[in-house]
């Protein structure tokens, strides 16, 4: 999981805002003109309107293809049920035959076709990538709202309590919790493992956020206004520390993806018969050199997969972005 | 010495919650030495034999005292399914993944600091944007993918290198660097990209600095200008990165080790915990995030002597 | 010395003229259109003589010393017009040859001291790096001339300073190091650049002084850039009124201040509070922003902010004329003491108007008081 390091700003040193000052366009001219070329290279910078938001409005075709091929794999999972796919389950005649137009991407050790499998195997590793990072926002949020918003000994405490949890290597601490369920390796599980470990860098990224927010303005403002602390909570920060979140879940999701994988590969994953990504890649890494598309084939799907995610959430982030040096 | 002080201090309660930590979430898990040393042979009254001979039965918090008191004296325990003593199994696995971590930290930087300053010199040519896209190819495959596409080229493929196998460093280096040089390899890829972007972009903010165009102004060349003025105050974030880093990749190695069957520390977790043998696992954690929080610590030292300014501002700390 | 052409018969002239600036611009092209930094300025530098450069902030005056130098980089700035050196056309050399030029023919030393010296090298390598690179020397006899150099800029206990980093000095050593480096190759123009703006108004004195020294010591030229006309009223042979963009008036000193003729010129100095006054006395600052580069005002750039505004101001850009007296130009309708001037300053009291409202336009910035 990455760590927003957002957390220890001294890490890395951030540039100052040359335009801290007036704001307005002749002065910022003006000062630039006086100084060096390269920070005319930034007028594009004062295209931003109120909040700060880049007139870059367009997400760009980057941006448009990759949600595209998400949404085309995430369809496809949905609808696997529906879908005229061949089944996943049965065994064949054909074992370990390469890709072809009858089995679009190869039959399997006992025969099963590998591309309805990878389908079939997509509605596994998604879902259990949008329930953990769902659970992993939900509780990482809240955890990171309240220290963030509040200070003090909770803050020391419920922070604390992530760099505790942070020091554990993820996969491991997956690995925990996946064995302290015992023999059941079921959706819930997988999930449930996996988002305990997006709990720490989601929280990180809140509080960092929800600091940010707190000493704005119109919190201020509301504050004044006698608006109770929840409902300043609600209104005022939540709305805004959602895009940071927003972008950083989507990237998440791919994370999430992987790390099943990395589960499968330890061979603590979701029990077969079910079949995920992570675990058919693993089950075909015996064969790379007589049926490598056995591994390769869901691999590339995956691979695509994360990749569009991490462009999309990129995308996100960029289009959103808020000036951070306020 | 203040400073110094304060961040040792620190470092032990850390050390001190991460271990009674990780007591308590291996006491939840199912199974313990004595079921596992009696798994097979012996029914009931061996479990109830060897729990009593381990205390098993004792409250956590006596039970983890007593382990801490044997970890400042060296003694990790053994474990539970070959009797191997941990301090020794820690001793010999530690240095397998140091060498694999600094291996892989040495191949990331070998591309990522040369393509950094080319493309930071050259912000916005194709050399510039085709590198970081490259490079966030390479990021965004999942590391057990990368390896498995590595073991297909080369030693299925290819027919060169092991798959598996590890030569200690000390019977023969070159063997050694061999054998690890596709787990290395998977690892340094994740990390290429990031130490790429983030040095091309410390850089292109310092070649803004004024101390820059003064250089420049003198007459001196870009070239010198590029590594002699810009690097070295554009190396910070770098440096802290790779550090933190270091730190965290100690507990990242697992997966690696798993699918290269290396003898490493991360294999070593993972056998305990799927094994059900937990006093190795515990120990292996000491060791885990003892090197996290010293790597931590480290780098702050580094930085300061890095950085003039502070070191002689060190009075304000 | 003439503001346009140099006497290119004669011998002497030509030998002591180091730099003919002819009809120099500068402009940026950025996303939000072009921005004209620096347009059309004129004129010739001798030896030993310095130039002053006035303006307040946005007026270019930073952008001209640095086109000058052409250290600007980057594909979206553009040049245009003539800057020869020793008689050699410089605009249109490449980064190369320019290397050659810099620090050995020409430097220039920067505003902020803190800034403009790297904070993690060392002094001694930062001065050494130069000689060596031009003078082609070995270490110790740099080691050595740069003990000298800092001796020679007033630095105490110069050996020892050689091994230190720059935070460790105070911001007047600071700036005093940044000339000895600037002066370190010999170079025969020396480029000031607000060299005291940034230090205590004790220091200041000092350092112009120092710069004083060493220009009469070798016999340099020196181009002054700074926003206060008292500083160059008793430091520069010649100086150069600049506002956005365009040099507004230009004269030799002593003319300068005797008789000036921009409305401009005026307003800075009366801007300036003098010892003399009776205290609580209002300061007498200029109203209003200066202008947008990228799209300036139909008219005169400072018609919003003149005193003695008149329509015409408004409509037409002044040209550059020359006055009565030699070397003297300066852009103005109803220029200070002449007979429209002072009409222009009167109808503007009675009828209460100090200033006129600036014309319409949809993306205008700047405000009036």
């Amino acid at each position: 999981m990455p760590v927003p390091s957002s957390d220890s700003p001294g890490v890395v040193p951030s540039k100052s805002s040359i335009f801290a000052g007036s704001g307005d366009l002749a002065t910022e001219i003006g000062r630039m003109s006086d100084g060096s070329a390269h920070e005319l290279n930034n007028l594009g910078a004062l295209d931003s309107d109120e909040d700060g938001r880049s007139a870059k409005k367009r997400l760009g075709p980057v941006f448009w293809v990759a949600a595209g091929w998400f949404i085309l794999v995430a369809l496809a999972a949905l609808l696997a049920p529906v879908l005229p796919l061949k089944s996943y389950t049965a065994p064949s005649a054909f074992i370990r035959k390469p890709p072809s137009a009858q089995f679009w991407f190869g039959t399997d050790t006992i025969g099963r076709d590998i591309f309805s499998r990878v389908v079939w195997g997509g509605r596994v590793s998604l879902a259990v990538a949008f329930a953990s990072i769902t659970f992993g926002v939900i509780v990482g949020g809240t955890i990171g709202i309240v220290s963030g918003y509040f200070r003090g000994r909770i803050e020391t405490l419920l922070m604390g309590f992530c760099d505790v949890l942070l020091s554990f290597p993820a996969l491991l601490l997956a690995l925990s919790i996946v064995a302290f369920r015992g023999d059941q390796r079921d959706l819930l599980t997988i999930s449930l493992a996996i988002g305990v470990v997006s709990i720490a860098p989601v929280a990180r990224l809140v509080r960092a956020n929800t600091l940010v927010y707190s000493q704005r303005e119109f919190v201020t403002a509301a504050r004044s206004l006698g608006a109770r602390r929840g409902r300043i909570i609600v209104k005022e920060i939540l709305p805004n520390v959602i895009f940071p979140v927003l972008s950083f879940s989507i990237i998440a999701i791919g994370l999430a993806i992987v790390a099943e994988g990395g589960l499968a590969f330890l061979g603590q994953s979701v029990q077969p018969p079910t079949p995920t990504w992570g675990g058919m890649i693993s089950d075909g890494r015996n064969y790379l050199s007589n049926a490598p598309w056995i591994s390769l084939m869901p691999c590339l799907i995956l691979f695509l997969t994360v990749l569009a995610l991490n462009l999309a959430g990129d995308r996100i982030r960029e289009y959103f972005d808020i000036k951070d040096n306020d | 010495m203040r400073f110094v002080r304060k961040k040792l201090v620190q470092l032990l309660v850390v050390m001190l919650c991460v271990t009674f930590f990780s007591f308590l979430l291996l006491e939840l898990l199912p199974g313990d030495t004595a079921t596992t040393l009696c798994a097979g042979a012996g029914g009931t009254e061996c479990i109830e034999q060897k729990t009593a001979e381990f205390h098993l039965n004792d409250p956590m918090p006596v039970r983890y005292v007593r382990w801490l008191g044997g970890v400042v004296t060296g003694d990790f325990g053994s474990s539970a399914r070959n009797a191997q003593p941990v301090s020794e199994a820690l001793k010999q696995r530690l240095p397998v993944t140091i060498e694999l971590l600094l291996y892989s930290q040495f191949l990331a930087l070998i591309i990522a600091v040369p393509v950094g300053l080319i493309a930071a010199q050259r912000s916005g040519s194709l050399f510039d944007r085709g590198s970081t896209g490259v490079l966030f190819l390479f990021l965004a495959i999942p590391n057990f993918m990368l390896a498995l596409v590595l073991i297909l080229i080369f030693p299925v493929r290819l027919k060169l290198l092991n798959a598996v196998g590890y030569t200690p460093f000390t019977e023969n280096p070159f063997k050694s660097l061999g054998s690890l040089l596709l787990p290395a390899i998977t690892l340094a890829a994740a990390e290429m990209a990031t130490y790429m972007r983030l040095l091309r972009t410390d850089l292109i903010a310092t070649m803004q600095e004024d101390y820059i165009t003064m250089a420049k102004a003198k007459g001196m060349s870009p070239r010198h200008i590029l590594l002699r003025h810009a690097f070295k105050p554009s190396s910070f974030s770098l440096i802290t990165v790779i550090g933190l880093n270091f730190g965290r990749l100690i507990g990242g190695t697992l997966l690696v080790e798993v699918i290269f069957s290396i003898n490493g520390l991360g294999k070593y977790t993972v056998d305990g915990i799927l094994g059900r043998d937990y006093i190795p696992v515990q120990g292996a954690i000491v060791v885990i995030a003892l090197g996290y929080v010293l790597v931590n610590f480290a780098v702050d030292m580094i930085y300061a002597a890095l950085d003039p300014r502070i070191r002689h501002a060190r009075a304000l700390v | 010395m003439t503001a346009t052409e140099t006497d290119t018969s004669s011998p002497v002239g030509q030998r002591a003229t180091l730099l003919e600036v002819t009809d120099l611009s500068t402009s940026f092209r950025t996303e939000r259109g072009v921005v004209h930094a620096v347009d059309g300025v004129t004129f010739t530098l001798d030896r030993g003589r310095t130039l002053g450069v006035v303006g307040e902030s946005g007026s270019g005056k930073t952008v001209l010393s640095r086109s000058i130098m052409g250290l600007l980089g980057g594909k979206n700035v553009v040049r245009a017009g003539s800057v020869k050196y020793e008689g050699t056309e410089i605009i249109g050399y490449s980064a190369k040859q320019m290397s050659n030029v810099w620090g050995a023919e020409m430097s220039m030393v920067f505003q902020d001291p803190m800034t403009s010296l790297n904070p993690v090298m060392k002094i001694g390598k930062q001065i050494t790096e130069s000689l060596r690179r031009h003078l082609g020397v070995d270490k110790d006899e740099a080691e050595q001339t740069a003990i000298a150099l800092l001796k020679s800029v007033g630095i105490p206990a110069p050996e020892q300073r050689l091994g230190e980093y720059p935070h460790q000095l105070s911001g007047g050593m600071r700036q005093r190091v940044t000339i000895a480096i600037a002066l370190a190759c010999g170079p025969k123009i020396l480029f000031a650049d607000e060299p005291t703006t940034a230090l205590d108004v004790t220091v200041q004195a000092q350092i112009l002084d120092l710069l004083d020294d060493q220009q009469r010591e070798r016999h340099m030229a020196m181009i002054l850039v700074t926003h206060d006309l008292g500083v160059v009223r008793t430091r520069a042979d010649e100086i150069i009124v600049m506002y956005g963009g365009k040099v507004v008036e230009q004269a030799p000193t002593s003319t300068l201040f005797a008789s000036m003729k921009m409305p401009y010129t005026e307003a800075l100095l009366r801007s300036i509070p003098r010892l003399d006054m009776p205290s609580h006395t209002r300061l007498d600052a200029i109203p209003g922003r200066p202008p947008n580069l990228i799209a300036p005002p139909t008219g005169c750039n400072f018609a919003s902010r003149c005193r003695y505004v008149q329509p015409r101001c408004l409509e037409e850009r002044p040209p550059l004329v020359a006055a009565a007296d030699p070397g003297h130009f300066y852009r103005c309708f109803f220029p200070v003491g002449t007979p429209e001037g002072e009409a222009a300053l009167q109808a503007n009291l009675a009828s209460g108007t100090a200033v006129a409202a600036p014309a319409p336009r949809s993306s205008t910035t700047t405000e009036e008081s």
